[in-house]
């Protein structure tokens, strides 16, 4: 598909989308959004070769769980394109950024913004926490750990057969916390699984808290690299630095990159919330009211209306 | 006598696998324990090897599967169900993939102990969505399974025996098929896996007492064929007794409970395995007699819903088979 915007842009407009929705919607993955905004918007621009969608712009309603008896299912990879051997497939392995994946979707184009008013309701697919059916997934992740190994199992599969196309992973930190992660990164070394690479956002944040004070997991970079994949650190919000770091080589073993973010990044108000970023609520009307002045300033949009918004 | 057949797991996956493109051979550093270690020899470019690292064999098999390929994953029954779980539930089960889980030493088959013994595979596995669950009771069905679990559209989990296996039958496995081998009026004796060849040793001596026996092996134990099951329970007049290598609760002996109990059949039930309790380690014919699983255990069994004694006794049954500890087939050794 052709870029109709820079990538910078797209990462902004994610940050105003979650931001919108967050306000709306009384609290939101908005720290997600803050670190990985430019991480998704790099994938969907420019670092994945990805076909037209398949799928309607307006997702269709959940239509079951695939079973014998539901021929018809279909997962949501089809907002990333087609399975077709030329193209590379992206596994959203943290699916509790879904919110931010879905946004980065209708940036590209590749979904339509109504899609992110079903968001969470009752009988849509476009679920809180991303499912297979849900708008831009292929794979259930909502347990967090298995993305890279299925990823690694697709891609040695996608290599027999001879297919140009790669697998990419989008991962989390806190993923790291998980055994499976390392032995996903062991499997895919011994295997010289080279067509399979992660995008992962460091941000230091996990449901508790920091991640130093919930469990501390130390140098990421030596780990990687003592475990077989080629791995580099960059900064997550420097453009540059992510094309630089997906242009490594890395013949004959996995590429993680290691994205350093902020998960305030573009919304420094967060910054008070520290180290409870994981889902912002607000604590009052009035922290409603001020955060929206605040971070809408900040993103160079206008408040939300949250009289209109009032239901 | 009863022909032993050594090891029959190692060649019907070798031509089961020559004859498929897609079948791809897993294995987590257990390759000649499920016999497949001259697969590996022979066609190195079949196998993966995934280590001692079951969760991400779990989930690169569904990635193969997302690539096509219908991974065949070797190791002890208990290291795909229970550490892996998580994984066999999201990477697995739900989207439905063409999964082969290739499950040894299930129930008490292994002097492994609780860690190696698959007592609550079947109650695990039968209650997860999308799942196809066989069990092998002879070298005719381990020679069969390959094929048979290869039939079927989403994943699988198979109890495989392995080493020295007896012949009980001559014919493959038909999914969804229970084996008829005995049409009596009195007793409905339903087995699976070993315990069939335990119920084959006492239909002499219930013959010679006067017991008309009724007798449903099965191998397919989800889907379940319950109109044909339930005739059966009509055909008999006094009950049903079920023997398997399992707990009895979530096993075989539930599943015909829940079948009698919604049909309403009014008949009674006894359901022998393992009763709410782990095993230990030891061989195979010490720890069914010990944990009741045996021909002895199965006649006591019959007995109870006969409410009267046969009055046949242990040397009237059929000779269980004793394999030297340290034979050849090595059927126990780890």
């Amino acid at each position: 598909m052709e870029n109709a915007k820079t990538t910078a842009e797209i990462a902004d407009g994610i940050r105003r989308r979650v931001f919108v929705h967050a306000m709306r919607n009384n609290g939101g993955y908005l720290s997600q959004a803050c670190s990985a905004a430019e991480q998704l918007a790099f994938l969907y621009n420019e670092a994945l070769t990805l076909g037209a969608p398949t799928l309607p712009p307006v997702p269709r309603p959940f239509a079951g769980v695939p079973s014998a008896d539901n021929p018809d299912y279909v997962t949501g990879a089809g907002y990333n394109g087609p399975a077709a051997p030329e193209f590379d497939r992206l596994f959203i392995a943290p699916a509790h950024y879904a919110l931010v994946a879905y946004a980065a979707l209708i940036e590209t184009g590749r979904m339509d913004e109504a899609g992110l008013e079903m968001f969470n309701r009752d009988g849509s697919s476009v679920e809180m926490i991303g499912a297979e059916h849900s708008p831009g997934m292929e794979v259930h992740n909502g347990t967090l750990g298995i993305g890279l190994s299925t990823a690694a199992g697709l891609a040695f599969g996608r290599k027999r057969r001879g297919e140009a196309g790669e697998v990419c992973v989008f991962m989390s930190d806190g993923e790291v916390q998980e055994g499976q992660t390392w032995e996903a990164v062991q499997a895919a070394a011994h295997h010289r699984i080279d067509n399979l690479w992660a995008l992962m956002d460091v941000n230091d944040q996990q449901c508790d808290g920091a991640m130093g004070d919930v469990m501390e997991v130390r140098d990421l970079v030596a780990k990687f690299r003592s475990f077989g994949a080629v791995c580099v650190e960059v900064d997550a919000h420097d453009l540059d630095a992510l094309r630089a770091a997906k242009a490594t080589p890395h013949e004959g073993a996995p590429l993680v990159v290691l994205a350093r973010s902020s998960p305030t990044k573009g919304m420094a108000f967060l910054q008070r919330r520290f180290p409870r970023l994981h889902y912002v609520r607000f604590k009052s009307t009035e922290e409603r009211a001020e955060m929206n002045t605040a971070i809408a300033e900040e993103l160079g949009v206008p408040p939300v209306d949250l009289e209109a918004e009032a239901h | 006598m009863v022909e032993m057949v050594n090891r029959p797991y190692a060649a019907a996956f070798e031509k089961h696998a020559l004859a498929n493109a897609d079948v791809l051979c897993l294995s987590a550093d257990l390759t000649s324990s499920c016999e497949i270690d001259g697969f590996r020899d022979r066609h190195p470019d079949r196998f993966v090897s995934l280590g001692m690292a079951e969760q991400n064999m779990m989930s690169f098999a569904g990635g193969l599967g997302l690539a096509g390929y219908r991974p065949f994953l070797h190791s002890f029954g208990v290291f795909l169900y229970r550490r892996p779980y998580d994984q066999l539930i999201a990477s697995v089960a739900y989207p439905r993939r063409k999964v082969r889980l290739m499950g040894f030493l299930p129930g008490i088959t292994t002097p492994g102990g609780m860690t190696h013994q698959a007592i609550e595979d079947i109650a695990v596995m039968r209650s997860i969505p999308n799942m196809t669950v066989l069990e092998t009771g002879d070298a005719t069905e381990v020679e069969s399974i390959c094929a048979a679990a290869d039939s079927i559209d989403g994943p699988v989990y198979c109890r495989v025996l392995r080493g020295g296996v007896p012949r009980l039958f001559d014919t493959p496995i038909e999914v969804g098929r229970m084996r008829e081998l005995a049409l009596g009026k009195d007793v409905l004796v339903v087995t699976s896996g070993i315990a069939t060849e335990e119920a084959l040793r006492c239909r002499a001596a219930l013959e010679g007492a006067g017991v008309s026996l009724r007798h449903l092996h099965i191998h397919t134990i989800k889907p379940f064929d319950r109109a044909a099951f339930l005739d059966h329970v009509s055909a008999v007049s006094k009950g049903v007794v079920v023997l398997e290598n399992h707990v009895i609760d979530g096993g075989v002996g539930s599943l015909i409970a829940e079948m009698m109990a919604e049909a309403g059949s009014g008949k009674r039930l006894v359901r022998l395995g393992l009763r709410d309790t782990f095993a230990h380690g030891g061989s195979r014919p010490y720890l069914m007699k010990h944990y009741g699983l045996d021909a002895t255990a199965l006649l006591a069994g019959i007995e109870e819903l006969l409410g009267e004694k046969t009055g046949i006794a242990e040397d009237d049954l059929a000779a269980a088979r004793v394999e030297a500890v340290h034979s050849g087939v090595k059927a126990e050794a780890l």
